[in-house]
């Protein structure tokens, strides 16, 4: 900040702080000419004013407050660019990038001297951090015996997850169930972890223009025979044979490919719905699941222990 | 001694002009320096002005009155930026006319909600809360799928914004209707969501 502007913070501060006391000392002074307690002469309807003074408990409160201000402006940093007797920040605010911010954080650790912000981080890194890399030495299928680890794991699962896959992480419409050990990119630790750390993005293609309407209707009465429904003969042997432009992602089989996040289709577990219409839908105008990057929002020892949760969902089925 | 405080008592435009100059004080101190100060005019390094979609996507932001529930303001406190990410820095803000930082929450921050979610997170979500969140008593927006945008005033809107320093070129505003026409809001709003806050890396 310009020493300009600092002085006219400094001056106005200063100044209307002096302006509140001398005005405090002149409602004190008694200008109306007639004795404390005596009345005023102004009557309305019964009501008369008496000569009161300032009550001598708020005054002394003001007078408190007057001295606390002071004392504040001494301390912290509120007077232009006065840093404060405790060179007290709470953020370093002139941060363009994340790099800077790291990078301010570190020159502050070097220097030995800490913002606000970084103190409660410190506070916390120190307190939780050595909780998470005790966990990540040990393997998800191990730690997953681990009750601590497992509730540790939920409140991340609910405060990050929760929101698409449900606080029972059932899933809904859309967002899959994670506790039914049916995977679109794999239940492994290692591929639970991929995708929390990467996220996923599935696309599946609308074959509306591909198929037109009584394609459609074909395919879908297909891939419903799949999972074991009953549908009209003649149109499942037709979408049979359409069948193998579905087949490069769900497979010959129609079991699905985790290398693509290509559902299983004949396991009845429908992502988008499982009612005629719903399916249709789904074929004809195509879907998009994505599941985002959690890289930049939790440590990797955090993922390792979300991961852990995830993964001891569907373990007891 | 005369009481001339009595002056005051009985002249309500002077009492007002009195008034005035006191409830000034406090703004001269905290707002007219900050107008002056390089750190809040400089842009973050990665903030790209928002696109025709995004601002019709702001307007119907505004129009809706999110931020009367949704603050984007994220503090520099570990317990917000262990939720929302990094804390909101000045640089941000520098082409936001009006500011929507807000104050309230009774719904989460949203300064850096953009990525969070995917898009049909969003369209389920604003459609109806409850489809995703059993617990929200956030409103369902329906209408904002039914409603589209024909774009006639994006480029007037994008026009007054380079008035106020945000560098949108002639191509942008050129190109402003033929971006947003036949959207619908639905589209918008999750675009300009999309956007908060990614620009800090």
């Amino acid at each position: 900040m310009s020493s300009f502007w600092s002085i006219w913070i400094t001056v106005i501060t200063l100044g209307t702080i002096l302006g509140c006391y001398l005005l405090l000392r002149w409602c004190l002074l008694n200008k109306t000419g007639i004795e404390e307690g005596d009345n005023m002469h102004h009557s309305f309807d019964g009501i008369v004013e008496i000569n009161n003074p300032l009550p001598r408990w708020w005054t002394i409160m003001f007078y408190m407050v007057i001295v606390w201000g002071l004392i504040y402006l001494a301390l912290y940093p509120g007077l232009g660019n006065w840093e404060g007797l405790w060179k007290w920040k709470s953020s370093n605010q002139n941060v363009q990038s994340l790099a800077e911010s790291r990078e301010a954080t570190k020159r502050g650790f070097e220097e030995g001297y800490l913002v606000e912000y970084d103190r409660q981080m410190k506070f916390a890194e120190e307190r939780f951090d050595p909780i998470f890399a005790e966990y990540a030495k040990v393997p998800v299928t191990e730690l997953v015996n681990d009750a601590e680890a497992i509730k540790v794991g939920q409140r991340l699962f609910l405060q990050n997850c929760s929101q698409c896959h449900g606080s029972d992480a059932r899933g809904q419409r859309g967002f899959p169930n994670l506790t039914d050990n049916d995977w679109l990119y794999g239940g492994s630790p290692e591929k639970i972890k991929e995708t929390l750390l990467n996220g996923r993005s599935g696309m599946m293609p609308g074959w509306l223009d591909a198929f037109g309407e009584q394609g459609i209707e074909e395919i879908v009465a297909y891939a419903l025979s799949l999972s074991g429904r009953q549908v009209d003969e003649q149109l499942k042997n037709a979408g049979e044979a359409r069948f193998a432009a579905c087949a490069a992602c769900h497979g010959a089989d129609g079991k699905g490919n985790q290398m693509l996040g290509a559902p299983n289709l004949t396991d009845n577990i429908w992502l988008y719905g499982a009612s005629h219409k719903d399916v249709t839908e789904t074929l004809k105008y195509g879907r998009n699941g994505v599941m985002p990057s959690f890289k930049d929002r939790l440590s990797e020892d955090k993922i390792h222990v979300v991961a852990t949760y995830v993964y001891s969902l569907s373990q007891d089925k | 001694m005369k009481n001339v405080h009595d002056i005051v008592e009985k002249n309500v435009g002077l009492l007002t002009i009195f008034m005035l100059i006191a409830i000034s004080l406090g703004g001269m101190v905290q707002i007219t320096p900050l107008m002056f100060q390089q750190q809040v005019m400089e842009p973050v390094e990665g903030l790209k002005p928002y696109t025709a979609l995004e601002l019709e996507g702001r307007d119907i932001y505004i129009r809706e009155g999110c931020v009367g529930c949704h603050s984007q303001m994220i503090r520099p406190f570990r317990a917000e930026t262990e939720r929302y990410g990094h804390y909101s820095v000045a640089g941000e803000s520098v082409w936001e006319h009006p500011f929507l930082w807000g104050s309230k929450r009774t719904g989460p921050d949203l300064a850096r909600v953009g990525g969070r979610y995917s898009d049909e997170w969003h369209r389920v979500h604003l459609i109806n809360p409850r489809d995703v969140v059993p617990e929200s008593n956030m409103p369902g927006f329906p209408w904002l799928m039914e409603n589209t945008l024909d774009g006639e005033l994006t480029a007037k809107k994008m026009e007054v914004f380079r008035g106020f320093g945000v560098p949108y070129t002639d191509e942008d505003i050129a190109g402003a209707q033929a971006a947003v026409k036949g959207k619908t809001e639905m589209e918008a709003l999750i675009a300009y969501l999309q956007s908060l806050g990614t620009a800090l890396k």
